[in-house]
């Protein structure tokens, strides 16, 4: 997540040989950068980072910084940003000396680091017919961060139909963004599922009888689940499903997906909140449930269901749909709003959920109390808790908590908590034939590219993947000639989209390859990729994108019925 | 064409043909739209009114059969007949399909003199078949959308529809066929524009043809990546929805310029998408239903539908009126195929292997690689761990031979040639093994049936169905054909006397069909006569050579020498700890061995007994090659390569099969007491090729001619390389055409025998000895003792 005011925007626009990194003789001022490098590297554990510097620095190539930092430094933390200035020299004495080193990667290699993180699942087809709305999924993740804040998670519901798939985006670290990645999917289903479902299940523990599966997850190795906190993180959703079983006064199985998906948010966000307060004898688990708390994570989470589409979207990653026109051509659909300074409605709301008196202090800067860039999160219970709690709870916790600045630190103006909430915005959308995919991305992606090139990109992508987006000569007068050359140039792009199996990866390619031209450019995309890690932050952040393929003859057939 | 071929038989209706099709203009006869009621009975009811259901039209009514109606779905020729590139190609694959395309071009000539000619063929178009009636395995009627048809034939001549229309039935029909799209261009006319007279090109490698349009082009191709289309079944209006697809077409495109590169400034006028019919083996299919009688097909034509369209209906009016075509079509017998080819996802992606082998080069011995390893010997994994190279008949997997270990073969790319291939050490091994020591090979996709009655019934019934005498002692096994009534063989066989009133009878694997629909035709099948397929119940192992008896004896502690076990025996026994295992003292090759039938639960066992048992007899697993070889060279011929329908017992010197006397009828005897009486017009003899160098020359495959003293004699019909003889051996049928008519003349062992032949493969003669009977010293194979030497010593 974002903690660095924007130095990708700083070498990016500037496109001549004075572009620093891009230039083989690295100049002086260049240097300059790294000890702020590393202190934003640093900022992401402890909520600092050096915004005046930067603002000097961006100043000088003519950048307004538009801030779109998580956490700007308080003034109180001015003093433990700049006792980290001795990095720089040990970092410019160990990596950086006198004779700048070139960084190009082979295109393999290029391809090695796109392609590490990405999956791919097909909806299995049953007599040569795949009878869901969903094709299937590509997904991918590029880290910024090390290690990466973003978390991705997909499966289908067992027990009721659909299809989950969401991203998440961790700040101060990747504790909650994991928790959420691994544990909301599992709220959801049990709100989804009927009366009689959850009492068999309850039964089944009940009985020591083996437990009818809920979800299948479809999961890249590198997505793992915490073994430790399993039991923990179960005890949690059976509490929960036990509460839905005394709730129901058996009268509708009606379920509301929209109200479920709130549900199972804003109940895995009380859990993580309890869970903190509560503690655990285990000391492992007592410092992770504390991580998890008092870290951050976004999500936007997509429910699909036959021609059901439902959004739920909780902070600043987007759900994007791609529509394609009777033309062929593209257009982007957005299915989710992001809940930042950006949002009027949003402003709006912080405003009246606080007195008068704090109308200017509740967002500065464009961040809550001056902090914060998402308006909604799962877990920074600083936000949320009463300062009584927070330093109980921090008192109480173990040393570690203790020592650590950010925790202890009490927002600015925090008179009326909670300033946070993780309940999302449910978006609704009727599949149609032509809404041919949908792409959930963290804001890494979004502030690449603008939401139009990445569902042309995609689009384009996938209909060439399938040999579609078709020619027709119409009334036009053309000759064989000309129509080889436009086939051979169509047949010569398609290869290069060949280069990816996966959707996800193109675009990531096209996100942090793009020259002006709209276009992969290789030595661009080996230079961002050979960045070193306490760089590669300043000039991007985590990107993780999911793009689902619907299909439009069982979504076509389905309207048909009606 | 087609239009001519319309336009001959009397229309009710009037449909409007396609405005820029030249002959649609000249042919169409214009007559007054307006439904008419759809008759209540007819004798025939034709369901298709493209191309192949009004040439069985036309043709019926030409022998005289007046009664028939016409029903088409939508309009007239409005399907693939209409859309097709419209080009009729004579130079075909198969010797068959060479004669239909030959006399449809003939036929389409004189169409146009014809034209107006009363027929009583009546059309109605707009009427689609709903399904066709069937009581007690007849033909009954047809359900149309406007009502009911009472008839006594039906033919199914629905194109890419015929798939649907036959498993729409009650009882359903198999007729594996499946469409794929397929794009040709049009051009407008070249400056100077094109004379009609311009040739048709075909450029196989670049995969397009191309021909003369209205003074501009038309040109279209078979494309490696075949798009199949209408898996799912779709109605017929879709045909005309589906798009152009330039990109598909780009390869195509790009082939006809680099061919052709002055093309580039003609302006194109559209690319016409028209689906195409294909069959899982590139051939078409016709004939009765062997489940329903008086239901015909004519369908499948793989893009030759107007090559083919006047021979092919040609055949089937003929299989309609006299019972049976006047040529040998069993390479286009809808009962090649079983319901077992009838998989949706099989015929998808087989057409999509087909389709593209259109323009590619048929080279001998090819197998296709999609829709593989649906029926399989339990030993299949066994063996395939062994380095067994499989080959496929009827669904069923065969090893070819077994590749050794040390052994690298050749890419299947390089591997197809027409000249000595990569498998032949392989083979050698495999022949030399069964001639001195043992192999087993699995034989399990024979056609096996049981023939079981409560009395005397089945060995009636089988005395009048095969020309051999069956009332043999208890355990005799009879080699016999089961022939037609001209004589000629419907299927040749295996019988074994399992007991006084149970036969087990033993078939080729592509006759489950036809042979099991001949059975039910003939035999009156009630609780007192039982016909079972039991071909799945049993596992086949052939174990050939001199030590297969040192094997089986050491298996089965029984004595098994000749005198306890003669040849042309069955005997149950047991193997290993696996008892009653059908023992038949026989190997389909001449050699001494046995054929193990084995209840499928034991096989695994009695493999692997006999693999262990045989080890210090150096035995080896083989394949069908070596198989073939040791056939060939003893001259055993088999049915459906060198025997068909057309063939009977005497001209191929199978006197001794044939008990005259054997005290009853039986069918196709008067017609073999004739031939007998007349002498016969071909006769089946084994050449011998003299100057054949095997490494070098081109190899004879089948389909060679046969010169006699200089003039054509007939063609070969298989060959094989004779390990033993170290030669070509190749079988083929020797005519005595008059050197003045042409008229066929009697043939005599003496004019065989007088005779000096050649083989021509590719153009080049090569000296051949003929021959009526085996070569005798392949019998007597004994190996000199000074030629012995150290390896022999070795296990294999």
């Amino acid at each position: 997540m974002c903690v660095c005011p924007g130095p990708r925007r700083i070498g990016i626009p500037v496109r001549s040989s004075s572009l620093p990194l891009f230039s083989d003789a690295m100049p002086a001022p260049t240097q300059l950068f790294f000890p702020l490098i590393r202190n934003c590297e640093l900022s992401r554990l402890y909520g600092t980072a050096c915004y005046c510097h930067h603002r000097h620095l961006c100043c000088s190539s003519s950048y307004i910084p538009q801030s779109h930092l998580r956490y700007t430094p308080h003034p109180a933390y001015a003093t433990f940003c700049r006792s980290k200035e001795n990095w720089w020299q040990y970092t410019q004495g160990r990596r950086y000396a006198s004779t700048p080193q070139k960084f190009y990667l082979t295109p393999p290699q290029v391809n090695s680091i796109l392609k590490a993180n990405e999956y791919s699942f097909k909806v299995p087809e049953f007599d040569g017919k795949n009878v869901s709305s969903v094709l299937g999924f590509d997904s991918n993740q590029l880290p910024a961060n090390a290690p990466i804040e973003d978390r991705r998670s997909a499966a289908t519901c067992l027990q009721t139909r659909g299809m989950l798939l969401g991203v998440f985006d961790g700040h101060a670290g990747c504790a909650c963004s994991q928790a959420v990645s691994e544990r909301l999917f599992y709220y959801i289903a049990v709100s989804l599922l009927p009366h009689e479902t959850l009492l068999e299940i309850e039964n089944a523990v009940e009985s020591g009888r083996a437990l009818l599966p809920i979800l299948q997850w479809h999961k890249h190795p590198n997505d793992y689940f915490s073994k430790e906190a399993s039991k923990l993180y179960f005890n949690s959703l059976r509490t929960y499903w036990q509460e839905l079983i005394d709730l129901n006064t058996g009268e509708s199985d009606d379920i509301d997906v929209k109200e479920a998906l709130i549900n199972a948010f804003k109940r895995l966000d009380n859990d993580i909140s309890l869970e903190a307060q509560v503690g655990d004898p285990n000391s492992f688990l007592n410092y992770l449930v504390l991580r998890v708390a008092f870290s951050g994570a976004t999500a936007c989470v997509a429910h699909v269901d036959g021609v059901n589409l439902h959004v739920a979207n909780t902070g600043d990653s987007r759900a994007m749909l791609g529509v394609q026109e009777e033309d062929g051509s593209w257009s982007a659909v957005t299915l989710s709003n992001d809940h930042n300074a950006q949002n009027e409605s949003e402003l709006e709301r912080l405003k009246l959920e606080h007195p008068k008196n704090e109308a200017k202090s509740v967002v500065k800067q464009d961040r809550l109390l001056g902090l914060l860039m998402p308006f909604r999160a799962f877990g920074d219970v600083k936000f949320k808790w009463s300062i009584d709690l927070q330093k109980r709870v921090i008192e109480s916790g173990p040393d570690q908590l203790n020592d650590n600045e950010y925790t202890k630190f009490i927002p600015p103006n925090y008179y009326t908590p909670p300033y946070l909430t993780a309940e999302p915005e449910v978006i609704y959308h009727r599949l149609r034939p032509q809404d041919k995919f949908l792409i959930l991305a963290t804001d890494g992606l979004w502030e690449t590219m603008h939401r139009q090139d990445v569902v042309r990109i995609v689009g384009e992508y996938l209909t060439g993947m399938h040999h579609q987006q078709p020619i027709a000569v119409g009334g036009y007068k053309v000759t064989l000639g000309q129509m080889h050359g436009l086939l051979t140039e169509r047949r010569a792009k398609m290869s290069s989209v060949f280069e990816d199996q996966n959707a996800a990866t193109h675009l990531i390619r096209h996100a942090v390859g793009n020259n002006e031209f709209g276009t992969v450019d290789h030595e661009r995309l080996s230079k961002m990729l050979s960045l070193p890690e306490e760089l590669a932050r300043m000039y991007r952040d985590d990107i993780t994108i999911i793009v689902v393929q619907f299909n439009s003859h069982v979504v076509g057939a389905y309207q048909n019925q009606e | 064409m087609f239009y001519r071929l319309l336009s001959v038989v009397q229309r009710q209706r009037t449909s409007r043909g396609w405005q820029n099709w030249p002959s649609a203009r000249s042919g169409a006869s214009a007559a007054e739209a307006h439904s008419v009621a759809l008759p209540a009975q007819a004798q025939v009811v034709i369901c298709g009114g493209g191309i192949m259901g009004t040439s069985v039209a036309y043709h019926l009514s030409k022998m005289g059969w007046k009664d028939i109606v016409l029903l088409e779905q939508g309009r007239l020729a409005a399907g693939s007949t209409r859309f097709c590139a419209g080009i009729i190609s004579t130079a075909r694959h198969l010797g068959i399909e060479q004669k239909m395309a030959d006399y449809s071009n003939k036929l389409y000539q004189q169409l146009e003199q014809e034209t107006g000619i009363q027929t009583g063929v009546q059309i109605y178009d707009r009427t689609s078949v709903v399904h066709v009636m069937i009581k007690k395995g007849e033909v009954t009627g047809v359900e149309t959308d406007k009502g009911q048809i009472e008839c006594q034939y039906f033919v199914n001549c629905a194109g890419q529809w015929a798939y649907e229309l036959g498993l729409s039935n009650e009882e359903p029909i198999s007729i594996p066929l499946h469409a794929c799209e397929h794009f040709y261009l049009l051009t407008r006319p070249l400056e100077t524009p094109l004379q009609s007279n311009t040739p048709n090109i075909v450029d196989a490698d670049g995969r397009i043809y191309i021909r003369n349009w209205q003074g501009g082009i038309l040109s279209g191709g078979f494309e490696k990546t075949p798009k199949p289309i209408f898996t799912e079944g779709k109605n017929q209006l879709e045909i005309h929805n589906l798009q152009e697809d330039w990109d598909h077409f780009e390869p195509l495109l790009s082939s006809l310029l680099r061919r052709m590169p002055d093309l580039e400034t003609l302006e194109i006028m559209k690319l016409v998408n028209c689906p195409e019919t294909f069959t899982p083996d590139m051939r078409c299919i016709m004939g009765e239903s062997p489940v329903v009688k008086g239901y015909f097909v004519l369908a499948g034509m793989n893009s030759a539908g107007l090559s083919f369209g006047g021979g092919a209906g040609r055949y089937l009016a003929e299989w309609m009126v006299h019972g049976y075509p006047s040529e040998n079509v069993w390479e286009l017998d809808l009962k090649r195929f079983g319901a077992l080819q009838s998989s949706r996802t099989f015929l998808r992606h087989r057409v999509m292997e087909v389709m593209p082998l259109l323009y590619e080069l048929k080279v001998p011995r090819w197998d296709f690689q999609t829709g593989r390893q649906l029926r399989t010997s339990p030993l299949y994994d066994r063996l395939d761990a062994q380095g067994a190279r499989w080959m496929e008949k009827h669904g069923f997997e065969r090893p070819k031979y077994f590749v050794p270990p040390d052994k690298d073969l050749l890419a299947l790319e390089q591997s197809k040639t027409f000249y000595k291939p990569d498998w032949f050490d392989i083979v050698e091994s495999e022949v030399k093994c069964c001639k001195e020591a043992v192999c087993v090979i699995d034989m399990s996709s024979f056609t096996k049936f049981e023939i079981t009655s409560t009395g005397d019934q089945a060995l009636e019934s089988l005395q009048y169905l095969f020309s051999n005498d069956l009332d043999v002692p208890v355990g005799h096994i009879v080699h016999t054909g089961m022939l037609n009534e001209g004589g000629g063989y419907e299927n040749d066989c295996s019988i074994a006397r399992l007991n006084k009133r149970s036969f087990f009878m033993i078939s080729p694997t592509d006759q489950q069909v036809h042979s099991w629909a001949w059975l039910k035709k003939h035999m009156q099948l009630d609780s007192n006569l039982l016909l079972e397929d039991v071909t799945w119940k049993y596992t086949a192992l052939n174990l050939i050579g001199p030590r297969a008896v040192d094997v089986l004896s050491e298996l089965s502690y029984a004595p098994i020498t000749p005198d306890h076990f003669p040849s042309l025996f069955c005997k149950e026994m047991s193997v290993g700890y696996a008892n009653g295992i059908r023992v038949m003292s026989m190997t389909h090759t001449g050699e001494p061995g046995f054929m193990l039938y084995i209840p499928i639960e034991y096989a695994l066992h009695v493999y692997n007994e006999v693999m262990s048992v045989g080890q210090k007899y150096g035995i080896r697993n083989a394949g069908y090659y070596a198989l073939r070889s040791l056939r060939i060279e003893k001259f055993f011929a088999f049915w459906g390569q060198d025997l068909n329908t057309l063939t009977t017992p005497l001209e191929c010197g199978r006197e001794s099969r044939v008990k005259f006397e054997k005290g009853l009828d039986f069918i196709g005897r008067d017609a073999l007491l004739q031939q007998r009486q007349n002498g016969v017009y071909k006769r089946l003899a084994m050449f011998v090729l003299d100057d054949h160098d095997t490494d070098l020359d081109l190899w004879p495959w089948w389909g060679e001619p046969i010169y006699r003293n200089g003039l054509y004699a007939g063609k070969t019909t298989s060959s094989a390389y004779s390990y033993t003889l170290e030669r070509h051996v190749c079988l083929g049928f020797v005519h005595n055409f008059s050197e003045d008519t042409g008229e066929e003349q009697v043939v005599t062992a003496d004019f065989i025998n007088r005779g000096e032949y050649e083989i021509d493969i590719a153009g080049q003669r090569f000296q051949a000895k003929a021959r009526l009977y085996p070569v005798a010293s392949l019998y007597t194979h004994k190996r000199r003792k000074e030629d012995v030497e150290l390896s022999d010593l070795h296990g294999k």
